[in-house]
């Protein structure tokens, strides 16, 4: 194996139009989305994307609207052919798999889980859920004892002979995800998943996910547009922004260091006591005594920890080892909301 | 000033050696070809044939008893099912049995033949836009066209009988099968099929295990419009030597028979009827699991 990446994208454009080749050349010289769409008619889906995504870890792609979320997915298992670029994934490029190959890839690597589940309505929940098995010949019988465990898994035991139109929204994502993990894809391609449920559904199906990612350790590939769900399951997350990626980092990294103001807006309004980690605001010498906080503590629970033991300095250990020392007051500055348009976090580091 | 007043037409001579050139051509190719091509519709003739001496071997109660059970494992009426037996006592009394089964044999096979051609035409007009924009005016013309017009090659090229007749109804019938077959594949939604495609399915997984069963309410709609367009045909066809009930339509309109054509007039419309009831009973029931459903 060359890298430890699961898959890699390599200056990846995505132009849609009728002469699209021709245009990456203007792309590349620095045109915009909306220089590209007046004057030549082109819409720019990607405009030179790069992007690592480590194996067994969950990839967020945030973004607003129309930034190319889905489009970028599409790529990983190409139901999109891109204008330019590479896709890598375990070292192979996609984008030279023959007609078998892809199919291969499609049936065995990476599954995916729609937006507005796109299951078969003239099939049944069981028939659903083994869709992936049934493609790949496996008989009837077989695919659905074996997808059975996934219906299981995801809380839908009973519903098998149901008709998809028979189930509520969350339950119909259940399903898709069932679909998903039944081919047993080391891959899951997600793209905004969870985004058409209520919020109190969208809450539970994380927790589903995020339990079978605790025993499955998948490399996810998650769309959202939405920070918290993006914070919540991201352990990396890519900010997308009208075809570009301004920022690829973890969850702190994008906190505390926002690339420009419109990553700076997504981040306005988060939580960031349950984002930053106390490591981050550590200095100086270790003091003597005071409660000791590992490193990759979250604000909101180190400061739990500081004030029951009635303390007003931490000690930051770096797996049991003192590194630095932490404040009360630094931890509440850090997690106050900066204002609009302030650089002023990084000097909290 | 004549010249706005009467219409600057062709030099009726040059029209006339047009139109018999065009005569002539046609001619010489049915002498040429006109044995080949008839034997080129030989099949279609045998099969409708058999058919035909099978409806008629078959003991009429038989016939009512399987027509029945057809009309019950279709729309599961009781209704239906009662109408249709006692539709075909009336018949079998007033003594039409022989050229109903004629009739249900030319439409039966007429429709067999326009779904087995039909699907297939569809579906490649659903896969390319080359086919679509290449078929649709021809089905346009052949739904336009007055079918006595197509009579007359069809006639020159096969003569008069039943084979030129399955073909009249079979050109006349098969336009909204091939239409709905296409409408209907390219209204499955595009994210059923995306995700299809994102498990890996090849072309042939998508059409039958997608396209078509999503499309089948579609094609059924095309399916009982082709029976009841087929049926419409019969009274034409019977010019052509289709015979059934058509052929007593026409003496009743030759002679004045006014009881002779309301009677077997009323077999063709029970006829329609019966099928399109229950043709449309069972596509409504494909559509059980699609409708409604509770969305997001
Ligand atoms: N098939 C297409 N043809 C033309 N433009 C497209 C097509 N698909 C996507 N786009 C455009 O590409 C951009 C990115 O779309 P998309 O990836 O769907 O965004 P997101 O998923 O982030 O909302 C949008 O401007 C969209 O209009
Ligand atoms: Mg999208």
């Amino acid at each position: 194996m060359v890298s430890d990446y699961k898959v890699q994208i390599k200056n990846l454009y995505k132009i849609f139009g009728p002469d699209p080749k021709s245009m990456v050349s203007h792309v590349q010289q620095g045109m915009g989305k909306s220089d590209l769409l007046d004057q030549h008619g082109h819409v720019l889906g990607l405009n030179d994307i790069n992007l690592d995504i480590p194996a067994k870890k969950v990839q967020v792609v945030m973004g607003l609207s129309g930034s190319g979320k889905s489009t970028l997915i599409r790529h990983i298992n190409r139901l999109i052919e891109p204008t330019a670029g590479e896709v890598i994934v375990d070292g192979e490029n996609v984008l030279e798999m023959n007609e078998t190959a892809l199919r291969n890839f499609r049936q065995k690597k990476a599954s995916m889980v729609f937006q507005k589940f796109a299951l078969m309505p003239h099939r049944t929940i069981a028939e659903n859920a083994a869709y992936g098995l049934t493609v790949q010949n496996i008989p009837e019988d077989e695919a659905k004892e074996r997808s059975q465990r996934w219906i299981d898994r995801v809380g839908l035991s009973g519903f098998e002979n149901h008709y998809p139109a028979q189930l509520s929204g969350g339950m119909q994502q259940r399903v898709g995800l069932a679909r998903a993990l039944a081919t047993d894809a080391e891959i899951l391609l997600m793209d905004e998943a969870f985004s058409a449920l209520d919020p109190l559904i969208r809450t539970d199906m994380q927790s589903v996910m995020l339990d079978l990612q605790e025993e499955l350790h998948k490399t996810i590939i998650f769309i959202t547009h939405d920070l918290d769900e993006a914070l919540r399951i991201g352990d990396n997350i890519a900010i997308l922004r009208d075809g570009r990626m301004v920022q690829a980092g973890t969850p702190q990294e994008i906190v505390l260091k926002p690339a420009d103001d419109y990553v700076r807006d997504f981040i306005q309004d988060i939580n960031r006591a349950r984002v930053l980690q106390v490591g981050s605001m550590a200095h100086g010498k270790p003091p003597a005594k005071g409660p000791k906080i590992e490193k990759n503590v979250v604000v909101e629970e180190a400061l739990q920890i500081i004030s029951s033991a009635k303390a007003k300095t931490a000690i930051v250990t770096d797996k049991g080892k003192p590194v630095g020392s932490v404040t009360l007051d630094d931890m509440i500055a850090a997690i106050a909301r900066p204002e609009p348009g302030d650089k002023g976090i990084e000097t909290y580091r | 000033m004549s010249f706005l007043t009467e219409f600057p037409s062709m030099d009726p001579g040059n029209l006339r050696d047009l139109k018999k050139a065009i005569d002539g051509t046609f001619r010489d190719f049915t002498r040429a070809n006109g044995e080949f091509i008839e034997s080129l519709f030989d099949p279609l003739k045998w099969f409708l044939l058999w058919f035909e001496r099978l409806l008629l071997a078959t003991p009429w109660p038989l016939i009512i008893i399987i027509v029945c059970a057809l009309a019950w494992l279709a729309s599961r009426s009781w209704k239906l099912v009662a109408g249709t037996a006692i539709a075909f006592l009336v018949i079998g009394y007033l003594d039409m049995w022989e050229d109903t089964m004629v009739t249900m044999a030319m439409v039966s096979v007429a429709t067999l033949l326009c779904i087995g051609f039909g699907i297939p035409i569809g579906v490649a007009m659903a896969r390319s836009d080359r086919a679509q924009a290449i078929i649709t005016p021809i089905l346009d013309i052949m739904q336009t066209i007055p079918s006595f017009v197509y009579l007359i090659p069809v006639v020159m090229l096969l003569g008069i009988g039943k084979a030129p007749a399955l073909i009249a109804v079979m050109i006349y019938a098969i336009p909204p099968i091939v239409r709905l077959t296409n409408l209907g594949i390219r209204l499955v939604q595009e994210d059923v099929l995306e995700a299809a495609n994102s498990f890996g399915a090849s072309y042939r997984q998508r059409l039958l295990g997608v396209q078509i069963p999503l499309a089948l309410p579609n094609i059924f709609a095309g399916v009982n419009q082709t029976i009841m367009m087929a049926l419409a045909m019969v009274v034409i066809a019977a010019l052509i030597g289709g015979s059934g009930l058509g052929t007593p339509v026409l003496r009743a309109v030759n002679n004045q028979y006014l009881a002779l054509g309301l009677f077997n007039g009323m077999a063709i419309v029970a006829l329609a009827i019966i099928f399109d009831r229950v043709s449309q009973a069972y596509g409504k029931r494909l559509q059980k699991h699609r409708e409604g459903g509770h969305g997001v």
